[in-house]
């Protein structure tokens, strides 16, 4: 009972001082800020091209499939739940799109068909979470293969392609003529919107809460098991979304369109800021995390920098976000927890480091120089 | 509220729990033997010596991974980046091996378990004493060890032709009648059955993962398991990488991609708590042949090779759902 009353009133402290609450997220969005600026003067520096518009333009459609599938991964993770099926999702809503259009049917119905399977995936997702009560990761895991299965199931080893430009103009398309593309605008109006449910209704301060102590929030009367399943529908249909915009901009569909963009999702969020313990986060800082990690790609891209290669910066960056605060407090108590021991592992891991690399090197000279 | 086998043992109300535990590993036991019995019955050729061996040797390697993969969820962590490991080593070894043919093949193994219990260092480093939530340490390291393997070989692989014939027998190797690949499984599983539930460092690691402030109350040091459970994680991803090359005869950019979550289904389906503090190496193992066994049959039933995942995946939910299921139910019986 005493328990009970104490993470309550945990949760209220949590929540009372409103202004502090906004602080504590402002600092981390201006480290984003600052590191969105260093990243531009670099690349500015080291590439001509960089700030050319038509460059700029083309390359932020390739974040928006990202974005739109990352509005909902930041109210999941705020709750303490995750869902890797999102990239699945996509493939087996993008790939029905796909079969009923080879099949001739209309491409809006299609279209039409492939959001309310995206959306019915998520529904699924979100019964077997909220009202079977299975852990999330486990569940999205499952519809993970499942999902992606049924996408090869749909096209195997045929591609959709002859969408009809009407279509393709939600990919592809421009608005009203300026360099923005369509997509851009789409994912701008679905963040503010996202933003405002998150911070400004009931229903955004229910995750907050659910985050912080889901059984709190239950005897506190939040509908936990129904907010789940909006959440997980909701996914389903950015999912489903997400997919129709990259079938278009490819202007094609193959059954393993946008595998792997679960992690790139997950890590969009969490380097904005999303605590993937739940409780905390801010749509602010997840939408800056995209564009640093498009501005990033985008400069590396310009550079000839390998896409898996570019992999090692982004996920650098993830753990630094993480390591480097809570290094700086390690080193600001290293005074009172001195001891000669830590010192001596400190060395010995250094070493193990540095002999690592070294056979890295070294193993690696002659069979590069031989090819 | 997670408990486990010995403290049962201990506790009061041991039998129910008792019978509970069994029956999990009884539970999936029954749904491999009914999924068997009816695939036997659409495809004969199921039933026979050489399609088990076939089906052992491609659960040998994950069936390695996923008793690593075991260790770090019962902490309640999970290692997102054996995949990668496995990818990164496995480019290594091959590079060296080709480098050095007359090398021992003893040699590349212990080379392959070095570097990979190395990485797995960075692993427990960064969640340990920096502090980073695990799935996010792990998320992280997979894109960069992956990252590495580009970088490593530059976008080129090794071929079958380039590697020596003693290494390629490291896997394929026959001895007490069975591949070499399974031999080794089954020792790992052996150990790792040893060392989790008969000695002390073992046992803490249930201890840290069902409560780890009572852990630390009993004087265990948390951050040295955990630590640990990732370092021994690598160190058995290296292992199945060097295993990995030497079965398939290259070691390509793409090695063992997408394989973390085939672990972790392993695990799960094998009644590993993702809550932490639960799990037993019999039922991981059994995981392991389930997944397999899903694989092996759906082929020789003859469901069409792009339906195959979506049947795996909808079997894993099936195989969770239903020990989801049964869980309940004598939650109620004990009621």
């Amino acid at each position: 009972m005493t328990a009970q009353v104490a993470s309550e009133s945990k949760l209220i402290s949590e929540f009372a001082p409103r202004r502090s609450f906004l602080a504590r997220f402002l600092h981390w969005e201006w480290m984003l800020v600052g590191l969105i600026l260093v990243d531009v003067f670099i690349n500015i520096r080291l590439s001509p091209y960089f700030l050319d518009a038509g460059n700029l333009s083309r390359t932020s459609s390739d974040f928006m499939e990202i974005g739109l599938m990352m509005l909902p991964m930041v109210f999941i993770i705020i709750t303490g739940n995750i869902d890797l099926s999102v990239a699945s999702n996509m493939g087996m809503s993008a790939s029905f799109m796909g079969l009923l259009h080879n099949m001739g049917v209309n491409i809006w119905v299609a279209a039409l068909a492939g959001l309310l399977l995206g959306t019915l995936g998520g529904l699924l997702n979100g019964y077997l979470i909220a009202k079977v009560k299975l852990p999330s990761l486990v569940v999205t895991l499952g519809t993970y293969a499942f999902y992606r299965g049924i996408a090869y199931g749909f096209l195997g080893d045929h591609a959709a392609r002859g969408y009809p430009e009407a279509f393709t103009y939600f990919g592809q398309g421009r608005v009203f003529e300026t360099l923005i593309p369509f997509s851009v605008v789409l994912f701008l109006v679905m963040a503010v919107l996202f933003g405002l449910v998150l911070h400004r209704t009931t229903f955004g301060r229910y995750l907050y809460s659910i985050g912080n102590n889901e059984n709190a929030a239950n005897y506190s009367g939040v509908p936990v098991a129904r907010i789940k399943m909006i959440l997980y529908t909701l996914s389903g249909f950015m999912a489903a979304l997400a997919g129709l915009i990259l079938a278009a901009r490819f202007g094609s569909t193959r059954p393993d369109i946008g595998t792997g963009l679960e992690l790139s999702v997950i890590t969009a969020a969490v380097l904005g800021g999303v605590d993937i313990n739940g409780g905390k986060g801010s749509m602010m800082g997840a939408v800056l995390s995209l564009l640093l990690i498009g501005l990033m790609r985008f400069g590396m891209g310009l550079l000839n920098i390998q896409g898996q290669v570019q992999g090692i910066a982004i996920g650098l960056l993830l753990i630094l976000s993480i390591l480097v605060p809570s290094l700086i407090r390690g080193i600001s108590t290293l005074g009172r927890n001195f001891n000669w021991r830590s010192l001596v592992s400190v060395a010995v891991f250094l070493l193990i480091s540095i002999l690592f690399f070294i056979f890295f090197f070294w193993s690696r000279a002659p069979v590069i120089a031989g090819a | 509220m997670t408990t486990h086998t010995s403290s049962m043992r201990r506790s009061g109300p041991s039998n129910l729990l008792w019978t509970l535990v069994r029956f999990r590993e009884a539970g999936i036991s029954v749904f491999i033997l009914l999924l068997m019995i009816a695939v036997t019955l659409r495809a004969p050729a199921f039933l026979t010596a050489s399609n088990f061996e076939d089906i052992l040797l491609n659960i040998s390697i994950l069936a390695i991974v996923a008793l690593g993969q075991t260790m770090v969820i019962i902490t309640h962590g999970i290692d997102l980046s054996v995949s990668s490991v496995i990818g990164l080593v496995a480019m290594m070894v091959a590079f060296v091996v080709k480098q050095n043919p007359e090398m021992s093949v003893v040699m590349a193994v212990v080379l392959g378990m070095a570097l990979g219990a190395v990485l797995g260092i960075f692993n427990g480093l960064i969640i340990t004493y920096g502090n980073v939530p695990p799935i996010i340490a792990t998320l992280g390291t997979l894109s960069i060890y992956r990252g590495l393997v580009f970088f490593y070989s530059q976008g080129t692989w090794i071929n079958s032709f380039e590697l020596p014939q003693n290494f390629k027998m490291l896997s394929k190797g026959i001895a007490f009648g069975l591949p070499n690949v399974v031999i080794f499984a089954v020792v790992v599983a052996v150990v790792v059955y040893y060392f989790l539930n008969h000695t002390r460092t073992g046992r803490d690691i249930f201890a840290v993962g069902s409560n780890p402030e009572a852990a630390q109350f009993a004087g265990i040091r948390k951050q040295r398991i955990v630590f640990l459970v990732y370092l021994l994680s690598g160190m058995l991803a290296g292992l199945a990488a060097v295993l990995w090359v030497s079965r398939f005869e290259s070691a390509q950019t793409n090695t063992a991609l997408g394989f973390e979550l085939q672990t972790v289904a392993a695990s799960v389906v094998g009644g590993v708590s993702i809550g932490g503090g639960v799990g037993t190496v019999p039922g991981v193992l059994l995981g392991a042949l389930l997944l397999g066994i899903i694989q092996n049959s759906l082929t020789l039933i003859r469901i069409s090779p792009f339906w195959q995942l979506a049947a795996q995946g909808l079997l894993i939910l099936i195989a969770v759902i239903s020990d989801k299921w049964v869980l309940s139910r004598l939650e109620r019986v004990k009621k």
